[in-house]
């Protein structure tokens, strides 16, 4: 059984069809890349997914269960976190403060209005594991907005990593990294541990084919192509509709 | 409480250091505690002002209610006043007709009523802008306003709510005609919320609520139920209202049609204007500073002290808090280099290091 899956999903925003009957399915444990160009459709089958959205039609199962009218948080507490293209950070937090903030919510402790934030030492072993494997240990008390581009996309992921998801949706992770960073935020990505199921959206080739097991190909809204990586890269519509436009541009 | 050190975890060093930085993170800083020092000083200080200083206190508490949605939640209101009325006329209203005696359980229930409505109306600023939250606060606390206007028989209209006998507090201490007991009354009542409404900001609610505050879409997909949490400090702030106007009540023996006035939800966004928001304090020291301002400004133009406030209060929108506040740290920063300097004549063997810290 696919631990994500969608079923006939459809958006329509007025006249224009966004996500045409998309069946998406995808694996327990899978490096899953969604790929497709400028206006596929492809952030719109996020937002579907992780409930910004509301789908005109279809369903969305995660782990066998339908999440279609799940709202965004209660997504998250059944164990599907996303990143965002563009970074939606706690600006005025440090990322100690922000990951913690996640665990606690986790933990169920996030309404819990008298305790100290920290006083758990639970919390504070955990914020330890994070920080370590996002790399934040030596920002982790400065202010989000004054942090690196490269470390605040980190942080982004590391957000909804703290959620511990079975599911982590990556929204062009690398995406306005400079080559300088980029180094070290494709090896975080790359150490992500093997029991987390990742959904990757991404306009990288390079990153596309050198981390994906399974690649879809979204197109005018609709799944292109669903298949391995060296099928994919061999298709040749593939090549006409996508790689091909790539090199045009 | 008890803590475990996470001795277990890979890097015992960093653990330390974030357990240390958490607990470190809600202590109370030395300047708080001067603070309320002083506040407690001030009855043994001010003998002669007690009664602008409950004013005060009464304005504090309410301005610190405001701060909770304001500066921690983002949510803009001009109808506290709605709570602090409301819960203004129930105390008023159970002491005149000997339903509750004792003040301090009414002052409690009258919290839980405006609480109560609080919650009720909460689900009415969830939606929307700044601009609609303005309006519906607004509304409603005039609504309120003309329904106590309508059924006078209760609230005595627009003369007021008369005949309101307040009992002693706890049974022993009645409140005198030079405002003592009052101001002793409405101080410790401050601190008590205080201590709560810090409590709560530094909890991980609190800290959920700056999330919200922040970016409500990354809130929501990290996992917090958003709604929830604004309806949740909207009802704590309209409780903290509450309590503030029944103080006013208690303190007055009086409840009037004006504790709902536009003009009292106004001077709340001034006082925190003046003093700042999402520290907590800003309600307290801006309360201080506009009581006093208008009481220094009303003796000397009794007429036209609107007009010298209403000035101040263009200054500091234009000149902004934070070049004020950097002007401070830098007479602060000058201070301490000039203590520096003094210190390297005295003690000519310290020079050498003086001078690096100056070259930095």
């Amino acid at each position: 059984m696919p631990i994500l899956e969608t079923i006939g999903l459809e958006k329509r925003f007025g006249g224009i069809l966004a996500a045409a009957n998309v069946n998406l399915s995808v694996e327990k444990g899978a490096r899953h890349a969604l790929i497709g160009p400028n206006g596929a459709g492809k952030t719109t089958v996020i937002n579907l997914l992780t409930g910004v959205l509301k789908p005109t039609a279809g369903r969305i199962m995660l782990e066998g269960r339908d999440i279609t009218d799940a709202a965004p948080h209660q997504r998250v507490r059944l164990g599907m976190a996303r990143t965002f293209q563009i970074n939606q950070l706690f600006l005025d937090l440090t990322p100690l403060e922000s990951i913690g903030l996640v665990i606690s919510e986790r933990l169920g402790t996030g309404a819990d209005w008298w305790r100290v934030v920290g006083s758990m030492s639970a919390v504070t072993g955990e914020i330890v594991e994070i920080v370590e494997r996002f790399r934040l240990a030596d920002v982790m008390h400065e202010r989000t907005a004054t942090l690196p581009y490269g470390k605040q996309r980190l942080l982004e992921i590391a957000l909804a990593f703290a959620c511990r998801p079975h599911v982590l949706l990556l929204d062009e992770p690398a995406a306005g990294v400079p080559e300088a960073e980029r180094h070290e935020l494709l090896a975080t990505i790359e150490a992500l541990p093997a029991e987390v199921t990742v959904l990757l959206i991404e306009h990288d080739m390079d990153l596309v084919f050198s981390f994906a097991d399974r690649i879809s190909v979204l197109v005018n809204g609709a799944l292109f192509v669903d298949g391995a990586p060296e099928d994919v890269a061999r298709d040749p519509r593939v090549k006409a509709v996508y790689l091909g436009e790539e090199l045009d541009a | 409480m008890a803590e475990t050190p996470a001795a277990a975890s890979p890097t015992p060093v960093l653990a330390d250091d974030i357990a240390a930085y958490l607990r470190r993170r809600a202590r109370w800083s030395p300047l708080e505690i001067a603070f309320w020092i002083f506040a407690f000083a001030s009855i043994w200080l001010f003998p002669d002002k007690y009664l602008i200083l409950k004013d005060t206190a009464i304005l504090a508490l309410f301005a610190l209610s405001l701060d909770l949605i304001l500066g921690y939640a983002g949510i803009i209101s001009l109808g506290q006043a709605a709570f602090f009325g409301v819960a203004g006329y129930f105390s008023g209203l159970v002491a005149k007709y000997g339903l509750i005696n004792e003040p301090v359980i009414a002052l409690v229930c009258s919290g839980l009523v405006a609480a109560a409505f609080g919650f009720v109306t909460s689900f009415l600023v969830l939606r929307g802008s700044d601009l609609t939250r303005l309006m519906v606060t607004l509304g409603v606390s005039l609504m309120l306003g003309e329904v106590a206007n309508r059924y006078a028989n209760i609230t005595g209209g627009a003369d007021g709510l008369q005949g309101v006998d307040i009992a002693p507090v706890l049974g022993r201490w009645s409140f005198d005609l030079y405002g003592h007991n009052g101001y002793v009354y409405c101080l410790i009542v401050l601190f008590v919320c205080f201590v709560i409404a810090r409590r709560i900001v530094y909890s991980p609610f609190g800290l959920s609520l700056r999330s919200v505050k922040g970016n409500p879409l990354r809130a929501a997909a990290i996992g917090i139920p958003v709604k929830w949490r604004l309806v949740a400090i909207y009802t704590i702030a309209a409780g903290f209202a509450g309590i503030a106007g029944a103080l006013l009540t208690q303190t007055t023996a009086f409840c009037s049609l004006d504790v709902f006035s536009l003009e009292r939800s106004a001077d709340l966004l001034l006082v925190l204007i003046i003093g700042g928001t999402g520290y907590l304090y800003g309600g307290l020291i801006g309360a201080v500073i506009y009581k006093f301002l208008q009481d220094w400004i009303a003796t000397l133009t009794p007429q036209y002290w609107q007009f010298w406030i209403g000035l101040v209060l263009v200054v500091i929108v234009l000149v902004g808090r934070e070049r004020v506040e950097g002007a401070i740290a830098a007479a602060r920063g000058f201070l301490a280099r000039l203590g520096d300097r003094l210190w390297t004549r005295i003690r000519p063997r310290s020079a050498a290091l003086g001078g690096a810290t100056d070259g930095r």
